[in-house]
């Protein structure tokens, strides 16, 4: 980090002492002082610097005990949205948004998915239509986690079924508290409700929360994902997640040792250990700038380690492994493995290979994208929407 | 240990387009081909193409007679040899034996440096770093015994053999025309095995207790094998897509179904996950890590299995060609599966890990 840098996270330091200033005016503060995102703008949380100089100024804040921005209570927010926003807001928009977003006092979640588009994401079919200056939406989105907790969510609806239909998409900000905006919990696998499902009747969206143009919705989603992509797999040390978990368990728990047991952990240590390396070695590409294609096959990978390693932690715990702390329904405000038991990491890792892109059209996409082979058979292409088969 | 530069510097893109260029002009299949049917003709002339342009001597210090470049730059000759399976003693002598070498006072290091001798160290291609040194003994002044399957011997000038003195281990370099040669048939013939035979041979001490500098020796070997192994997988990877391009069933590409491209959008994974696994092992060689043994073992135990996964990949979706010798995967095969045995097969890793990262049995 350049020292102009350093010594201004010093003295904003010094001017906002974080055992003494209020949490929430220590991080609006924080936003005003362009030390949110200090490759964000001037005036939008940031310095217009190199993103390469986020981590460092994090660290100092972590160091000096600064509040956070609940990141795991909005990681839409912050990962998805935000990007969004700066890329095809208007000024009026990024200036409504994004200081309530950076410091939580808004959460947002993620109006994409529906019942008939998960892998097929363009396929959506929810409807905004014209009435004045707002638009109507009608339908039905699901998965959404966190919809719950959130203040606003980034929508994708059809604006016009007359076009294929990447082409007749529009990308909205929906206010969860408009009338007609209706939040049902989605009970899992696990036991617990993190996602839901999100009811739309007759919501009235006013047209300055439109990101993006009208019929542009695919390109600013795609931002949207890219977004997403590009923060799978944050900077870890060696034995973080996981694989940390299940080696505790083993050295402190000598009588579950077995050497069939043995073999197999060591062969999901390394796993985990060199796909940490992968990802730190994508990450260092990205800092310097390099593209890095290679996202969706580091997720895939990561999801596979732990889907086993989860299945690993059950048999190893043996007897105990065939008890489940707790079947109630709560609806949680984030994924927690670390918090629970191994039953619940085993269910809730099933999801790895399935949420942010499943695993088989994330091998299509390092197939095609990365490996230049032929793209599947499409038979909706290039025909109106409303003419294709659902 | 999270701090080290996994990627590729500048400088060393340019050694691995100046190494790809000279082994696409002297390594043709063909001829590493008729190394099955004893013809060897290519060995000597690629070996010293290699050498005159400094290779032999990349990891030795230009005070001492070499290029003074360190094992990040041997890191990338030795995926491009692996990528061309070229059939030469870089591994051997150039890391290996010159290791081992850099921690003595020997002049034979420049010779060695400089390409005008080639060396080989005395022990079992299939040794782990960990494993039991299997010694000559010493009667008199002179050495006798026999290794095993050495690569790297009926190409080197002078041996280094371990030898067990009443001190210790101690390493003593013998002249190649004094020891009796015997190849045997290899799986590899890229890369050769032979046992040699030490008959009351003469020999000069070159280090005496070297077993911790043999230790360390076998260590940087596995450590750049990985390498050498992640040059072996991405060949495979690279030449399997472009012929699933090419090639039509069906009426299509076959490379356009599904179950194909999954295989291959996985094995790109591996491969990807292999090349930070042997920059890893390579850095903290490199800068002398602590963590060195481990970051070579779990390199070697990962990449020696995607290295074969991507060689019997490469075999199966060639299908009936990939069986022939009339395309080279079969040599990629070879390779890959002898290397996994080399310097250690991935479960002798694993077992020498555990202890290292606090996982005993």
């Amino acid at each position: 980090m350049n020292d102009q840098l350093d010594q201004r996270v010093a003295r904003f330091l010094t001017d906002h002492d974080p055992r003494t200033t209020d949490p929430g005016e220590f991080l609006r503060a924080r936003y005003d002082a362009g030390l949110a995102w200090v490759h964000f703008p001037i005036g939008h949380g940031g310095l217009g610097l190199e993103q390469a100089h986020q981590a460092g100024v994090d660290r100092m804040f972590e160091r000096a005990g600064a509040p956070d921005n609940k990141p795991r209570v909005n990681p839409i927010g912050l990962g998805m949205a935000a990007p969004t926003i700066l890329a095809f807001g208007t000024e009026e928009q990024k200036d409504r948004f994004l200081r309530p977003l950076w410091t939580a006092e808004e959460v947002w979640c993620q109006l994409f998915s529906e019942p008939g588009a998960g892998s097929d994401l363009a396929n959506v079919a929810t409807r905004a239509v014209r009435d004045g200056t707002d638009w109507v939406v009608n339908g039905q989105k699901v998965w959404t986690s966190g919809a719950h907790n959130a203040r606003f969510g980034i929508l994708l609806a059809r604006t016009d079924s007359e076009l294929p239909k990447h082409r007749g998409l529009t990308y909205f900000v929906c206010d969860m508290t408009t009338p007609g905006v209706e939040v049902r919990p989605l009970r899992q696998i696990t036991g617990e409700a993190e996602f839901n499902e999100v009811f739309l009747t007759d919501v009235r969206i006013p047209d300055e929360h439109r990101l993006g143009g009208v019929g542009e919705g695919w390109k600013v989603a795609n931002a949207t994902l890219n977004s997403e992509r590009v923060s799978i797999g944050k900077s870890a040390d060696r034995e973080s997640g996981l694989v940390g978990v299940v080696a505790r368990t083993w050295r402190e728990r000598p009588d579950l040792r077995t050497p069939e047991l043995h073999d197999r952990l060591l062969r999901l240590w390394i796993d985990s250990e060199v796909t940490r390396l992968a990802g730190t070695r994508l990450r260092q590409k990205l800092a310097q700038g390099q593209p890095g294609p290679e996202g969706s096959a580091m997720k895939l990978g990561f999801a596979r380690i732990a889907q086993q390693l989860s299945g690993f932690e059950l048999e190893l715990l043996g007897e105990e492994g065939l008890r489940y702390s707790d079947w109630t329904m709560v609806r949680p405000g984030h994924v927690d493995f670390n918090g629970r038991d191994a039953g619940y990491r085993y269910l809730r890792a099933k999801g790895n290979s399935i949420e942010g892109g499943t695993s088989e059209i994330l091998r299509n996409i390092v197939a095609e994208r990365v490996l230049g082979l032929p793209a599947e058979h499409r038979t909706d292409k290039d025909i109106p929407w409303k003419e294709s088969a659902k | 240990m999270s701090d080290l530069d996994l990627l590729y510097s500048d400088i060393e893109d340019d050694l691995r387009a100046s190494v790809r260029d000279l082994l696409a002009d002297r390594c043709d299949p063909d001829a590493i081909t008729r190394l099955y049917d004893g013809d060897r003709s290519v060995v000597d002339v690629l070996w010293k193409s290699l050498t005159e342009i400094g290779m032999a001597g990349l990891l030795v210090p230009e005070n001492r007679g070499g290029q003074g470049a360190s094992s990040r730059e041997v890191a990338v000759v030795l995926e491009e040899l692996g990528r061309a399976v070229a059939p030469v003693p870089f591994l051997t002598s150039a890391v290996i034996a010159t290791t081992l070498l850099l921690e003595s006072e020997s002049n034979l290091l420049a010779l060695v440096a400089s390409g005008d001798r080639t060396a080989a160290l005395l022990l079992p291609w299939s040794m782990s770093p960990d494993g039991e040194i299997p010694a000559f003994d010493l009667v008199g002044e002179s050495i006798h015994g026999t290794a095993t399957s050495v690569a790297g011997a009926i190409e080197a000038d002078v041996l280094l053999a371990p030898v067990r003195t009443a001190s210790g281990l101690a390493i003593y370099a013998v002249e190649a025309a004094g020891a009796s040669l015997d190849p045997v048939v290899s799986l590899d013939m890229t890369r050769e095995l032979a046992d040699v035979s030490l008959n009351h041979a003469r020999g000069e001490l070159v280090m005496a207790d070297a077993e911790s500098a043999v230790r360390r020796a076998l260590d940087a070997g596995a450590a750049l094998l990985a390498s050498e192994q992640l040059g072996v997988a991405r060949w495979c990877l690279e030449t399997t897509v472009a012929y699933v391009k090419e090639r039509k069933q069906f009426g299509r590409p076959v490379g356009g179904f599904q179950a194909l491209k999954h295989r291959l959008a996985d094995l790109y994974t591996r491969v990807e996950t292999a090349c930070a696994a042997a920059r890893h092992a390579t850095a903290a060689l490199s800068d002398h890590d602590p963590d060195t043994s481990a970051a070579a073992s779990i390199a070697q135990a990962f990449n020696a299995e995607v290295s074969v996964h991507a060689a019997e990949e490469a075999v199966q979706l060639h299908a009936g060609i990939g069986m022939t010798w009339e395309h080279p995967a079969h040599l990629y095969l070879k390779r890959a599966k002898a290397s996994q045995i080399a310097l250690g097969t991935p479960g002798r890793h694993r077992a020498r890990l555990a202890p290292l990262i606090g996982l005993p049995s």
